[in-house]
């Protein structure tokens, strides 16, 4: 089999290809690697990359092939991990210098899973610092470009695993998604993602930016390998109380059945001013699609949806100023030198180690929080945040599933919204609101613009109804052939 | 209009422990002063009946047993340390 | 012009759990630093906090024997701040919803019963533990975080309390009702126990309150006391001459017996307390807080009183009895055997708790139990033994272990109640000191006691003294 075959296959027929011994997983990882040294010079997805990690799982899984032993869910696949998630042993650096040399002693609870199912994790990907941001362009230490378009921008946070699962440099991995991080790359690389109900995967050893926002999830080629990824990491971890006990059922088990009957809401506020016309036909067609599938198609209100991005930004930034406030330079990470008292020592290291946009977020999350604001931003937040929650548990009284584009706009070029820091963050607009009510949501391609740039198509569900979520992006899927391109690097 | 001045920035960068240059206090609060014009529009809403929502999740009543689990190995503890002395982290002197 | 002092007192209470509030490291104090602590309690990035429930439970349970209402939907808090002992720079706490408000702690001084009303009881956690180097000219602190995340119960009260002697007396009941529900050791010279305290004085008459002056670092209730003193004098004059107190923080001095302005800054004080997204609310049905209740002992002050109404003991001696928990009860263990409190009162109140003391043993570790004492006790009741030498005994039992009955045996201090055989010793000692007979026919009262006491010596303390008393004067009348 050719290298150019092996990196496009889906995790599944990998293990598939495994398992019949068809091929060897070091022939996998070798293979990988060396399209890798091909690729990556130019997508730049990888922080840290762990070839020796991943050439001794390979040689484990042969060995265990070998024996006639069968493997783990995701036995042999090459998988990506968001810079975000600790993995003990290896650096975790969130891409900020005040993490640069960061060894966390323990393993994400997702990471855990990924290593049970025996998964070949090949390095840590890059994002936006502290998964701030939605283009990747704030990691203190490279910039991702888009497969599809070097010159462009891959979306964020997760750009750099988006980037690795388009390019071909990792068959599947794990984003974090506080406002949209894991879907609008995801939709801008042309591949598709998933961020689960909030609750459904663990968030320990994620680390945290928003933590009633954050949850991890599955980024990869199709929605065959996202249900599959997700079966792997959901379910209850007793070390996040937040984490849900409500059982996971099997994901690919009925992911196949057809939609005919079920109702699918469009959201009137979700296609007005701002919304890219190739973006919008894209779309539309893809409605076209599901109503031949049998599905009925209603137009709903979600009345909230204007004011999403400011709660957001009042809430994930409030969060982040006291999430990032451990940051000191006294039990690790980076500390100023030559500082003359405590608090010096604090603010010169947190100044010298934050990048600018984490430092925005810090700023305003602490004036949301502070003596006197508190009432008028985080708990006026915190109230429309309920209203915005509202909005969708009605919705989802009528129809089974909602439909919209999962970001206004393609693949914008680099440095291109740097300067305007509110114009960046509107650029959320469609993803925020799921994390907000904490509902799930996937992305997946549904077509390209005239610049050949991938377009996504967001689905969200009620809470816990992934499942149905994984069916309905899979009948398009099973439609439609978006997913199966491949960008020319 | 929500407008920041400079006392202000300086207040709040204090509580934040950052030392911002005075570059950065100018860019922060022209633009921070509009990211909060734009939140102004959240006062449009009446939210005098409404509960505020501060978990994405109903969960409630998680609780661990009081059972030992592991501790980390004392130069695993340190290991991360950008200084110590000893078994012990070390800082700046911290007066009271 | 008099002047009424205004105090309320904050109290922070280290629970008893094994482990800590937020993660399995051990809640032990004195392992060598940094050897009890993980990524949870290091704060790592990317840790999360998971309820310990024993020591919500005992947060609960402190938070009802303070008659506090309980919040039945309670949740948690960051309070932000940044000091280098706290891990996260932010401290788990409560601040909108504490577990309970509302309650009271009544306290009894001179005589005098009184409500001291509770504010709130919240649960949070520890910080670690800053050492300040003694080395002349370092500039350097150190941290220890072996402390950081234990459970923490903080119990504030109302400006409730009006003199030293009130305070005193608030410290030490509130110490007795953690100490009887068991949720925290009260160790002071551990830290497991700490006061900070508020004073303003006032104007007697006047109901406004004067400004308050806070003191922190008081590390034992007697400093509380000594720095309520000096703030109270300190106030005082101020006011006489004049001015005006200043509304703040200041600190107790140990060394120099003063307070002194603590120099921080004022907007360190934001502390933009926000709901902690990380724990889940806790909901507190009624079977539950009934459940708690019903496992509540019979608190300190109900106890000293019950002792005085059903057992008639002094008002003094049950509240010595009713300090300390174990000795209460093992004073009601002997009483459940033996029907006259007040004997049992005498020896617990005397002799066990002397032996305690001596032997600095706890009562749990006390090698004479209530079955034992009261068989030393019933031994007297029925004349076997007298009661110097019943004392002796009991020190005896307690060096080793032995029951009372093997050790008069073993010794042959069985009491000599046996007329006949008294009166052959009682005439052998009239034969020895004929001197003191006649003493005692010209009057001398003396003699008699004399005489009493070489029967004493020649018997080693066995006979009987009431026989003694009533022989040796036949005796005497007849001859």
């Amino acid at each position: 089999m050719k290298v150019t075959e092996l990196i496009y296959l889906t995790g599944y027929q990998l293990k598939e290809k495994l398992l019949s011994r068809g091929l060897t997983a070091q022939e996998v990882v070798e293979g990988l690697f060396a399209h890798l040294d091909e690729v990556e010079p130019i997508v730049r997805a990888y922080l840290l990359l762990d070839r020796e990690g991943a050439m001794r799982k390979a040689r484990e899984m042969d060995a265990r092939l070998k024996k006639g032993e069968g493997l783990g869910l995701l036995g042999g696949i090459p998988i990506a991990v968001k810079d975000n998630m600790c993995t003990s042993g290896l650096k975790t650096t969130c891409a900020s210098r005040i993490l640069e040399n960061f060894i966390p002693p323990y393993d994400a609870h997702v990471v855990e899973r990924l290593k049970e199912a025996d998964a070949i994790i090949i390095g840590k990907t890059n994002l936006d610092e502290f998964a701030m941001g939605s283009s990747t362009e704030n990691s203190a230490f490279k910039l991702t470009r888009n497969p599809w378009d070097p010159k462009r921008i891959p979306g964020g946070s997760s750009g750099g695993s988006a980037a690795a699962v388009s390019a071909g440099t990792a068959l599947m991995a794990l984003g974090s998604d506080t406002g949209g991080s894991v879907r609008q790359p995801a939709a801008l690389c042309g591949v598709t993602g998933l961020k689960p109900t909030y609750g459904r995967v663990s968030r320990y050893g994620l680390v945290a930016f928003g933590s009633s926002l954050d949850q991890i999830g599955p980024i990869t080629r199709d929605v065959r390998d996202a249900a599959l990824l997700l079966q792997v990491i959901a379910g209850r971890d007793l070390k996040d109380s937040t984490s849900s006990d409500i059982p996971v059922p099997d994901y690919l088990k009925e992911i196949e059945k057809p939609v005919k009957g079920l109702r699918l809401g469009l959201p009137r506020e979700y296609f007005m001013e701002g919304l890219n016309e190739e973006v919008r036909r894209a779309v539309e067609e893809a409605v076209k699609v599901y109503k031949k599938l049998g599905m009925a198609i209603h137009e709903i209100s979600l009345p909230h949806t204007p004011y999403a991005v400011a709660v957001y930004y009042i809430i994930a930034t409030a969060e982040a100023s006291s999430n990032l406030a451990r940051y000191d330079g006294v039990r690790y990470g980076y500390r100023a030198a030559n500082t003359q008292n405590i608090i010096e020592m604090y603010s010169r290291s947190r100044v010298e180690g934050f990048g600018r946009e984490v430092k925005r977020r810090i700023m305003l999350g602490t004036y949301a929080l502070s003596s006197g604001y508190y009432e008028a931003y985080y708990l006026k937040a915190s109230k429309v945040r309920n209203l915005i929650g509202q909005d969708f548990s009605s919705a989802f009284e009528s129809v089974d599933f909602i439909l919209c584009p999962t970001s206004p706009t393609p693949a914008f070029k680099l440095g291109e919204r740097l300067a305007n820091p509110l114009e960046m963050y509107l650029s959320d607009v469609y993803t925020i609101p799921a994390n907000l009510a904490g509902i799930p949501a996937i992305s997946i391609p549904c077509g390209f613009t005239r610049e050949n740039l991938p377009i996504g198509l967001q689905l969200m569900a009620r809470p816990f109804e992934e499942a149905g979520l994984l069916q309905v992006a899979r009948a398009y899927e099973r439609e439609t052939e978006w997913h199966l391109r491949r960008p020319e690097l | 209009m929500a407008i920041l001045d400079k006392k202000t920035i300086e207040h709040v960068a204090l509580l934040a422990r950052l030392e911002l240059s005075e570059e950065e206090k100018e860019l922060f609060a022209s633009q921070l002063g509009n990211i909060l014009n734009y939140i102004e529009k959240l006062k449009e809403l009446d939210t005098s009946r409404v509960e505020p929502m501060a978990y994405a999740t109903a969960t409630k009543n998680v609780f661990r047993e009081d059972t030992p689990g592991p501790s980390l190995k004392l130069e695993e503890a340190l290991k991360n340390a950008p200084d110590k002395l000893q078994d012990f982290f070390k800082v700046l002197k911290v007066i009271e | 012009m008099q002047y009424e002092t205004v105090i309320g007192l904050e109290t922070h209470a280290e629970l008893l759990t094994e482990t800590k509030l937020f993660c399995g490291c051990l809640n032990r104090f004195g392992a060598p630093p940094n050897t009890l602590v993980c990524p949870v309690c290091l704060g790592l990035p990317g840790v999360l906090p998971v309820m310990n429930k024993k020591g919500f439970e005992m947060a609960l349970k402190a938070t009802l024997a303070l008659h506090c209402r309980v919040n039945q939907f309670t949740t948690f808090d960051r309070k932000n701040y940044y000091y280098p002992d706290l891990p996260k720079n932010y401290q788990i706490s409560q601040n909108y919803l504490n577990l309970g408000v509302d309650g009271y702690l009544e306290i009894k001084y001179d005589g005098q019963e009184k409500r001291i009303r509770v504010h709130n009881v919240h649960l949070e956690e520890e910080a670690g533990k800053l050492i300040h180097t003694e080395e002349p000219g370092a500039d350097y602190s150190l941290v220890d975080f072996n402390r950081a995340g234990v459970p923490l119960l903080e119990i504030v009260t109302y400006p409730d309390m009006r003199s030293l002697e009130e305070a005193e007396a608030y410290m030490n009941t509130l110490r007795n009702v953690l100490l009887y529900t068991e949720v925290s050791d009260c160790k002071m010279q551990e830290g497991s126990l700490r006061f900070e305290a508020s004073i303003s004085l006032r104007p007697t008459g006047q109901e406004k309150l004067g400004n308050r002056v806070e003191i922190k670092n008081l590390n034992s209730m007697k400093a509380v006391l000594k720095a309520l003193e000096y703030e109270t004098g300190r106030q005082r004059e101020s006011l006489e001459g004049g001015g005006v107190v200043a509304m703040e923080t200041r600190l107790w001095d140990e060394l120099r017996e003063r307070t002194e302005r603590m120099r921080t800054k004022e907007e360190a004080h934001d502390y933009r307390y926000f709901p902690e997204p990380d724990l889940a609310p806790v909901v507190i049905k009624d079977q539950w807080l009934e459940e708690l209740s019903a496992t509540l002992p019979e608190l300190p002050l109900a106890r000293r009183n019950r002792f005085v109404t059903e057992l008639g003991l002094s008002d003094y001696d049950a509240g010595v009895l009713a300090e300390d928990k174990a000795v209460a009860d093992y004073f009601e263990r002997c009483v459940s055997h033996y029907e006259s409190p007040k004997v049992v009162c005498n020896w617990v109140t005397n002799d066990v708790l002397r032996e305690l003391k001596e032997r600095r043993l706890e009562i749990k570790d006390f090698p004479v139990g209530p079955e034992m004492l009261v068989e030393l006790i019933k031994l007297v009741e029925t004349g076997a033994v007298s009661m110097p030498v019943a004392r002796g005994v009991f020190v005896e039992m307690v060096d080793t272990k032995k029951k009372a009955p093997q050790l008069v045996q073993e010794r042959g201090l069985l009491q000599i109640s046996d007329s006949a055989e008294l009166e052959g010793i009682i005439q052998a000692i009239l034969t020895e000191n004929p001197n003191a007979l006649t003493d005692y026919k010209k009057g001398k009262k003396t003699a008699f006691t004399f005489l009493v006491g070489q029967i004493m010596r020649k018997t080693k303390g066995k006979a009987n003294p009431q026989m003694v008393n009533e022989l040796l004067k036949q005796k005497l009348e007849a001859s």
